[in-house]
């Protein structure tokens, strides 16, 4: 680890920075759903909305376990891996033995729940960079779960069909896992915002070091953190085994770099102790949004994976700029005060 | 960080790197042994040709690890060069038009990731995972979901093909070269020494006269080159120009260099390991594929690998400690 870190911007403005962040992406959302919709009244039919927040509910659930990882300053880049071998796993029970949603829910979470931990152990006890961890169990679960699947493939009718209406059905229009998705955010939002736990990781991320001296247990902390994180992934696997029916070993490869890209455009510093889950969460929405934007418009889909990296950097490089005024101007007054 | 800690951690280190090249010379003894065709000349020449992509990209991605900074991009670079290369194969370019555009092409992706990590002082991982989304989005609005084939056979023989007569496959040629010049620059000029001192810490090089943001921005103009050039020899080995051409090889490559020894954290690592990682990783791979092990399967090995390769060298110590 580099010696020199870059100084946090004080606590005073840090609200200020992370309210600008987040307004800076509803505004973003608002301009792609004005514009979409005036050339496309079809954007804001019941079904399109429904179809985007189904979509969101997914990446944001994962979207919310990697923003409390990258807020203690590490990385999970297994998340898209856990997520197929618990839709996958979730999927298996179903088929065989009928299980009831709610088990299902467990168990999917349970899947993710030892993934995380299994990460978390290795990233605390064996003293390696979690990039390093994660990105050998993506390899390793994902492996896992083709060894076990072999080239089967579970399809919607060979699932129960409460489990399947569970992934469609609505309460007073909203669906269950839309539902489920702002309980997860909440909860976590509250927990980090307000309690105790969740301050400690942003002092973790913050700098680990003056965490570990101020009496923080880091190690378990980091732990923790990668347990939330394999939980939710194990999560998102059963809303995703629920909303497409259709699951093999491949379900959710390549999703760890979406999920990063929501959790970067939605604000969470990447060297930690900074942005909320509600960020995440919102860009999630605006990378889902993107997609069916495109489509309605009916722009090339190729572009979409474009817009989003293109997005990635605007976002990333605002937030310095941001970082880079607010230090400027913290200098300024402290020098006017000595 | 204390001396003494520093000269426990290279000493650890060192240890590493000749375990890395024992457990490779001991991998290829034991496959050529027991699996069989692993010993022909014939697999010797696939076994090169697939690793070829990971082996050349992985030399420029040591200098900029040791630097302590990643370049997630360069699979999608190589996408992006290789659909180029099909969209003005298409438009009825010459070849030997093609080919410099296509590597030019790779120098400036690089530099766009340089100018975002060095000028604007953003984070490498961040940047990276930007320009992956990014370079692999235009090589799509590029070339779209076709494929460009029927290249000159003149090159996609030269590239599949044997140095006169020997098992060696002509591609040999670039890997060796390409290791032989990133080696002499990263262990035997003041550019690599200027690499190790930004890895360790940044600052103190600074002290030192180093200019970190221009070394770093020009790592990174390398890492794209050979992307590009790597997104050619792909194209021309398949004689199929694809926009998700080596997608998802970004990994493999970091994968590779870290079971190669070099630290994620910068400062430490040697080519000789990272050479002996790759050619570990490709036997492996290549040993077990003969083995009728599935591709999904070789996922383990690799993932177990990547873990046991930075876990090894801490529980090794930890022992020795008590």
């Amino acid at each position: 680890m580099t010696a020199v870190d870059l100084p946090a911007p004080r606590r005073s403005s840090l609200d200020a920075v992370l309210r600008a962040r987040e307004l800076g992406i509803v505004i973003a959302l608002a301009l792609l759903v004005a514009v979409t919709a005036t050339s496309n009244s079809r954007f804001l039919s019941g079904q399109s909305i429904r179809d985007i927040l189904l979509n969101t509910a997914i990446l944001a659930v994962l979207a919310v376990g990697q923003a409390v990882v990258v807020i203690t300053r590490n990385i999970d880049l297994s998340v898209g891996s856990v997520l197929g071998l618990s839709a996958f796993t979730v999927g298996t029970l179903l088929h065989n033995n009928n299980l009831p949603v709610i088990l299902a829910l467990l168990v999917g979470v349970g899947v993710g729940v030892v993934c995380g931990a299994l990460n978390g152990v290795l990233v605390r006890y064996g003293n390696v960079p979690a990039l390093v961890v994660t990105l050998g169990t993506l390899y390793v679960i994902r492996g896992v779960t083709y060894f076990w699947a072999g080239g089967s493939q579970i399809n919607a009718d060979e699932l129960p069909s409460g489990f399947l209406d569970f992934g469609n059905a609505t309460v007073i229009g909203i669906p269950y896992l839309v539902l489920l998705a702002v309980l997860v955010l909440v909860v976590t939002g509250v927990v980090l915002r307000s309690y105790r736990t969740g301050r400690e990781l942003y002092a973790m991320g913050s700098s680990p070091h003056a965490a570990r001296l101020a009496g923080i247990p880091v190690g378990r902390r980091t732990v923790g953190a990668f347990v939330v994180s394999g939980g939710l992934a194990g999560l998102a696997g059963v809303l995703f085994a629920a909303r497409f029916g259709t699951i093999d070993a491949a379900a959710g490869t390549g999703y760890e770099l979406n999920v990063v890209a929501a959790v970067v455009v939605g604000g969470v510093a990447v060297f930690g102790g900074s942005g909320t889950v509600w960020g995440a969460a919102l860009g999630a929405l605006l990378l889902t949004t993107i997609g069916s934007a495109l489509a309605v418009l009916e722009i090339n889909q190729f572009w979409q994976q474009a817009i989003v990296g293109a997005l990635i950097l605007l976002a990333i490089g605002a937030d310095r700029l941001v970082a880079a005024r607010v230090a400027a101007s913290l200098k300024k007054r402290s020098s006017h005060v000595g | 960080m204390s001396a003494e800690l520093t000269a426990t951690r290279v000493a650890r280190f060192a240890n590493w790197n000749v375990a890395i090249i024992a457990i490779t010379v001991v991998v290829l003894i034991v496959a050529a042994a027991t699996v069989d065709n692993f010993g022909t000349s014939q697999n010797f020449g696939f076994l090169v040709l697939d690793v070829l992509p990971i082996a050349i990209i992985a030399l420029p991605m040591t200098l900029v690890i040791v630097t302590g900074e990643i370049d997630l991009s360069v699979a999608s670079t190589l996408g992006l060069s290789s659909a180029v290369m099909g969209y003005l194969w298409n438009a009825n370019q010459p070849i030997e038009t093609i080919i410099p555009l296509c590597l030019l092409l790779g120098a400036v992706l690089g530099a766009v990731n340089g100018f975002f990590v060095t000028v604007l002082g953003l984070p490498s991982l961040a940047v990276t995972i930007g320009t992956l989304a990014l370079y692999r989005g235009l090589a799509f609005v590029v070339l779209g979901d076709s494929a460009v084939a029927d290249f000159p056979s003149a090159y996609t023989d030269w590239v599949t093909g044997t140095i006169g007569g020997t098992p060696f496959p002509n591609v040999l040629i670039i890997i060796v070269v390409l290791a032989v010049v990133f080696g002499v620059i990263l262990h035997a000029t003041p550019i690599g020494r200027a690499v190790f001192a930004v890895g360790a810490s940044e600052q103190a090089a600074r002290f030192a006269g180093v200019r970190p943001g221009r070394l770093k921005f020009w790592l990174y103009v390398a890492g794209g080159l050979v992307s590009g050039l790597a997104g050619v020899l792909w194209t021309l080995r398949y004689s199929s120009a694809r926009a998700d051409n080596g997608a998802g090889l970004e990994l493999a490559v970091v994968a590779a260099v870290l079971l190669g020894g070099v630290s994620i954290f910068g400062g430490k690592g040697a080519l000789a390991g990272v050479v002996a990682g790759v050619v570990l990783l490709g036997s492996l791979q290549n040993a077990l594929r003969l083995s009728d092990v599935s591709n999904e399967a070789l996922n383990v090995v690799t993932g177990v690998l990547l873990i046991a390769s930075v876990l090894g060298p801490n529980l090794a110590n930890r022992l020795r400690r008590n």
